[in-house]
């Protein structure tokens, strides 16, 4: 191309010290988690005996097994229930066009951008009203409903490209509307899907706000939540807060690690779309 | 020929040419309309149920004076008076906005000054490499990288370190623990969260830019400067738009990564109205005025997202 050599090589330095500097906290987490315990850690300092042990440590002291747990059943909660709900959704509104559609999606499409803190006050009260304060229920419903502006438009968004004609021919077929939808739309969809699914399952695994307001428990939290907890009462131990925030963040990077093609590609999409 | 059968193909020649459908089409909508309905009742309840209601009660909640137990006193507009007229609330938003300078500028200056030079990312494994280190930040919590970066920051932190290192031991301090520089280090996390995510949309962009626009630039002389401002920048409009979009949201809203390293302090030097919302609803027990502050960040959402969607999409389309 129409690069010089010299533009090329400029541009390379940049990108590696763009990566350096991505990766230098990691590195420095890493080296503070394998120092004896007790002691001090300063920097960067590769410890001559790496202390491996800090990490079983750590796995007790979090009560990983536990958060594992609790984790998965808040995702299992909340994943397929909104990516089934806002792709139904948005078929409805992308497809079928439902009379009063555009109204529906402008109300979605409100919000949007609507900050999370924007509405803990009243879920607080609302979820205390309905007695589900303290329970993975106080987190799961309320994420559904947030998630609910950026999924349907994510779906809506493929939907309204897929010619009407595939509806039009599979109704002179006879077949209902549920099967065209579950045998012929939800296959066509499956890369919209994915990506979707995968987004949902990292925003719900990260999330924090609501999991430090409407649940107490560390062990009902989600993985950030609980990593919140675990700075507050391991914060003075920085070798095994070290070791155990590298922990929680482990079962993420080995996800992100095995389908990280599918997740950049998700990740790129949704926030060009968002 | 029936005049049935001689409408027949007309139809249907109509439905293909025009998106909007037919009247004959109309009517077969019209009964599945119902059914229709039923698909987004779902997501819509949802919605209406842990959105929209919250929403309308925080609206609510902003008029009252209310502890969250006793009885609600009418107080009108005046927890918005107090929002726009107390030195701390307004201290504190204008902390955010202060945010906004490192979560969103920083990255998307830097994420183009990247992007112009390497253009693109080699597509070989190196090319998936470099994408997946760039895109951790995104992956891991804010609150792991508020923890990871309290570290590195701290007064045994590698930063110190380093400037111990190269001489400069005079400026170490613990960064987020001073006065001065404890806002700045806290956009600094915030900046090395988005910067991987903001270079590589601009890098994407730029491997959309037809090459031969820039050979007709260096055909017509310019440099690398002009280069830039007349082919790169008005290329990547859209891909700008949504960095500033994503990062202005993530500085305005932002919680997790100052929950984390500061708690808002020293004093209230780092303190965000998402963090005070949360102090003042939860440990101050003053609804009404956490939930003025949570419209007033709404709106102040609204107020800077808008116009960059207008402006980055308006004359394209």
């Amino acid at each position: 191309m129409n690069l010089t050599r010299r533009e090329q090589l400029t541009g390379r330095v940049f990108l590696i010290a763009l990566i350096v500097v991505t990766l230098l906290p990691f590195v420095s987490m890493l080296s503070a988690a394998l120092q004896p315990r007790g002691t001090v850690p300063s920097g960067l300092d590769w410890p001559s005996d790496p202390q491996w042990g800090n990490f079983a440590d750590a796995f007790t002291a979090a009560n990983m097994g536990a958060l594992l747990r609790s984790s998965l059943l808040i995702v299992a909660g909340v994943v397929p229930v909104s990516v089934l709900i806002a792709t139904m959704a948005g078929f409805g509104l992308g497809q079928l066009r439902v009379p009063g559609g555009r109204l529906v999606f402008g109300l979605f499409l409100l919000g949007l951008t609507l900050p999370f803190e924007a509405v803990v006050t009243p879920l607080y009260y609302q979820m205390q009203d309905l007695g589900l304060l303290n329970t993975r229920w106080a987190i799961i419903l309320p994420l559904i409903g947030l998630y609910m502006p950026f999924a349907v438009f994510w779906m809506r968004a493929h939907f309204t490209n897929v010619p009407v004609e595939l509806t039009e021919a599979a109704r002179v077929d006879g077949s209902s509307t549920w099967q065209l939808f579950w045998r012929v739309q939800v296959p066509l969809a499956r890369p919209a899907i994915a990506s979707l699914t995968i987004l949902m399952f990292l925003w719900t695994w990260n999330q924090f706000l609501l999991a430090i307001v409407l649940v107490d428990d560390a062990t009902k939290r989600t993985m950030a939540g609980a990593l919140g907890a675990f700075q507050g009462q391991w914060g003075t131990d920085l070798v095994l807060l070290c070791a155990g925030s590298l922990l929680i963040l482990t079962p993420t990077l080995i996800v992100f690690l095995i389908f990280q093609r599918q997740f950049i590609k998700a990740l790129i999409q949704g926030s060009v779309k968002g | 020929m029936t005049s049935a059968l001689g409408s027949a193909p007309t139809g249907r020649d109509d439905r293909r040419a025009r998106p909007t459908p037919t009247r004959a089409h109309r009517s077969r909508w019209a009964r599945a309309a119902g059914t229709g309905w039923l698909y987004v009742l779902p997501a819509l309840v949802m919605y209406a149920v842990f959105v929209l209601r919250p929403l309308v009660l925080t609206l609510q909640y902003s008029l009252y004076d209310w502890n969250g137990i006793g009885v609600a006193r009418w107080v009108g507009l005046d927890n918005y008076l107090t929002v726009f007229t107390d030195s701390d609330l307004l201290k504190i938003i204008g902390n955010a906005i202060v945010l906004i300078v490192f979560f969103s500028f920083i990255p998307v200056a830097l994420g183009l000054l990247v992007a112009s030079m390497v253009r693109r990312i080699t597509t070989g494994p190196f090319g998936t490499v470099v994408r997946t280190i760039l895109f951790l930040p995104q992956v891991i919590p804010l609150v792991a990288a508020g923890i990871a970066w309290s570290w590195l920051l701290s007064s045994n932190g590698l930063v110190n370190q380093v400037l111990r290192a190269v001489g400069l031991g005079g400026v170490a301090r613990a960064w987020l623990g001073d006065f001065d520089t404890a806002l700045p280090a806290v956009g600094v996390i915030g900046a090395w969260v988005l910067l991987g995510l903001c270079t590589i949309l601009l890098v994407t962009g730029m491997s959309k830019i037809d090459p031969a626009l820039y050979e007709a630039a260096r055909l017509d002389g310019a440099g690398p400067f002009r280069e830039f401002f007349a082919v790169t920048l008005p290329s990547l409009r859209q891909e700008i738009g949504v960095c500033l979009t994503v990062t202005i949201i993530a500085a305005l809203a932002s919680f997790d990564i100052v929950y984390i390293s500061t708690s808002g302090g020293p004093g209230l030097q780092t303190t965000v109205p998402g963090l005070e919302i949360y102090r003042l609803a939860f440990s101050q027990r003053q609804v009404g005025l956490a939930s003025a502050l949570a419209v007033v960040l709404m709106l102040l959402v609204l107020a800077c997202v808008l116009p960059i969607q207008r402006l980055s999409r308006g004359e394209k389309s």
